[in-house]
């Protein structure tokens, strides 16, 4: 199980940066959304791997560590409501200038801003 | 246990609801309240500076429960200081903001400000890296608003590459905690530098990559180079009174590292020994060398600020590397100047703007104002350099000397004395292109004559400057102050007995026991 987790927190984690090195809004926001379940999967193992334990501490000799699940959720929760802002943000900078890339086209001497 | 710790973040976070539900077609309501807020928010910050002024540690557990399992909320002498300086800051870029009517030309600024103190407040005050990380979420998405405040494609498309950079910082920060956990199993700041200390130096491949992936989280938030890059579009691109309160976000930044690699990962734990210090000086050395030289490459009046303010951190972060009680004493002297230099730069940067179609360091005519408006850029761009009789010298001075008797010596004054040559040409050239050469050129004659600020700007960045002034006129008593900071600093031992030994719920039953409670 360690091996298919870790595989899994890798291959999200790769594919993520891969596209966030795309620099366009679309492949980048889906590479920070992999990113994000990679990192929520490396925050669930921080407790240890546990299998069918309870995650309150009782009689029983093993449990699961709910504390990390309490930060998942938390990381969960803060993740989404990111994710929403920056496709709102993305989309009305495509709608605007008319291209998705995210890095400066050229120098922007095109005047003001305002 | 006083309540009053935790107003500072309370407060806000009432008030900003309050202004989008009650009061969201009034600007003129919300304008009262949330200035109303912010003075509220100085009596209380002044309040707490002084209870924390002797060397008192308070603390606030939230729902009672004990340090290492409930969340607590931590007050001592530099958190405190950080809080009054941001409610200071708050004051004048919120009466800038009113007097340029910056805050009515979109919508729920007041409301977005407010959540973006209440975030700045709890990252000063929390006493646990998780929070630490929920806060910096806090201000991250209420700067995401401030940011694209009135709209337009080039302040959206800067305002995209600003809030990638800053997720891919919280997927990073999120790391970071994770691998601290699995070596841990806590995150509450005192318990951490207990247990870290615990770890045998057979076993540090865990923790020391945890140091770094934090190490490397603060300076991504710090602006230091090469994490620079996401800085001079948003800086730039923001509406100035954003960007003058985004001057003490870089700060948060700095604070957490001081905060951290004092206390956590302090110099003297053997597991981590000599890792930061050897990567933090040479990337601080960089960063104020390369925002200087930006400084002197600048094209546009905002840019320049911008890497101004990069440079500014590199200043700081030189200091913090060094990680010297005297240094460190310096660089809280310096990031208070540099705060209130960086913003009052930011505000005369849209008084100029206020007169001209553009920014543009070329010869156009002369602005509204301009005599006043160069005056104020004298002394903001004089205090920025770091030239005397203003605090950025001395500033200078203090960290110049706190690194006399290191072995990087020679480099710390190489480069501390050539960028501040080289800021002194950049803003010289500035300041005559904008201000002087403008005397020759005609305007057309068909042209209308340039709009001059309100008086409440003027007094707002004049606010900015006087307190740059007290800074100077008490440098004696502030430099005191920020010594015993230090001290408190170096000596962390009545932060985490304060912390761990003080008695809530739960404290009797397992307190040895790694299991946590609620987050």
């Amino acid at each position: 199980m360690e091996f298919l987790v870790a595989s899994a927190i890798g291959v999200l984690t790769a594919a993520g940066l891969y596209l966030v090195m795309r620099l366009r809004t679309f492949p980048v926001i889906m590479g920070i959304s992999l990113l994000t379940y990679a990192v929520n999967i490396f925050l669930f193992t921080s407790g240890r791997l546990t299998v069918s334990a309870p995650p309150i501490l009782t009689d029983a000799t093993t449990y699961a560590d709910p504390l990390p699940q309490a930060l998942v959720l938390t990381a969960i929760v803060i993740s989404f409501g990111m994710t929403a802002v920056v496709v709102m943000i993305a989309l009305g900078a495509y709608l605007g200038a008319d291209d998705d890339a995210v890095n400066d086209i050229a120098p922007t001497d095109a005047g003001d801003s305002k | 246990m006083t309540h009053w710790i935790i107003l500072p973040v309370i407060l806000p976070a009432i008030l900003a609801p309050f202004i989008v539900l009650a009061a969201r077609y009034h600007i003129g309501i919300q304008r009262v309240l949330s200035v109303a807020g912010v003075i509220g928010l100085i009596a209380v910050a002044a309040g707490l500076a002084w209870a924390t002024s002797d060397g008192t540690v308070l603390l606030y557990q939230l729902g009672d429960w004990a340090a290492p399992f409930g969340i607590v909320v931590v007050g001592d002498r530099l958190s405190t200081l950080m809080v009054l300086l941001t409610a200071v800051l708050g004051l004048f870029v919120l009466l800038y903001a009113i007097g340029s009517g910056w805050d009515d030309r979109g919508k729920h600024f007041h409301a977005l400000f407010q959540f973006q103190l209440m975030g700045i407040m709890g990252a000063f005050l929390t006493g646990d890296l998780f929070n630490l990380f929920v806060f910096f979420e806090v201000l991250l998405i209420a700067s995401y608003g401030l940011m694209i405040h009135s709209g337009g494609t080039v302040r959206l498309k800067a305002g995209v590459q600003y809030v990638l950079f800053n997720l891919l910082g919280s997927t990073l920060f999120l790391f970071a905690l994770g691998s601290i956990y699995a070596e841990t199993g806590t995150l509450n700041m005192a318990d951490l530098a207990q247990r870290v200390a615990l770890v045998s130096p057979e076993e540090t491949v865990g923790i020391r990559i945890a140091a770094v992936l934090l190490l490397l989280v603060f300076a991504i938030k710090a602006a230091l180079v090469p994490l620079h890059f996401w800085l001079p579009s948003s800086y730039a691109e923001a509406p100035a009174p954003v960007a003058a309160l985004f001057a003490i976000m870089t700060k948060v930044g700095a604070y957490a590292i001081i905060r951290v690699y004092t206390m956590v990962f302090g110099p003297e734990v053997e597991v981590t020994a000599g890792l930061h210090g050897a990567w933090l000086l040479p990337a601080a050395l960089v960063s104020l060398a390369l925002g200087m030289i930006g400084v002197l490459a600048a094209k546009k009046l905002d840019r320049l600020i911008t890497f101004a303010v990069i440079g500014s951190m590199g200043m700081v972060m030189i200091a913090i590397s060094l990680f010297t009680p005297e240094a460190t004493s310096a660089a809280v002297y310096y990031i208070v100047h540099s705060t209130l230099a960086a913003a009052a730069l930011f505000l005369i940067s849209d008084l100029v703007r206020t007169g001209r179609t553009n920014l543009d360091l070329t010869d156009q005519p002369s602005i509204g104002g301009a005599h006043l408006t160069a005056g104020l850029f004298f002394i903001a761009a004089i205090a920025m350099t770091g030239l005397p009789p203003l605090s950025g010298f001395l500033g200078k001075l203090l960290i110049l000397h706190s690194a006399i008797e290191q072995s990087t010596m020679v480099w710390v004054w190489a480069v501390i004395l050539t960028s501040s040559l080289v800021a002194v040409v950049g803003f010289g050239r500035a300041g005559s292109t904008v201000f002087w050469k403008a005397k020759s050129i005609e305007r057309p004659a068909d042209a209308k004559a340039p709009q001059t600020p309100t008086a409440m700007s003027y007094i707002a960045v004049c606010g900015l400057l006087a307190l740059l002034v007290a800074h100077t006129v008490f440098a004696g008593p502030m430099t005191r102050y920020t010594n015993a900071i230090a001290a408190q600093l170096y000596a962390p031992d009545a932060y985490i007995s304060t912390v761990l030994d003080t008695p809530g719920k739960l404290s009797d039953a397992k307190a040895d026991d790694k299991k946590g409670e609620d987050h």
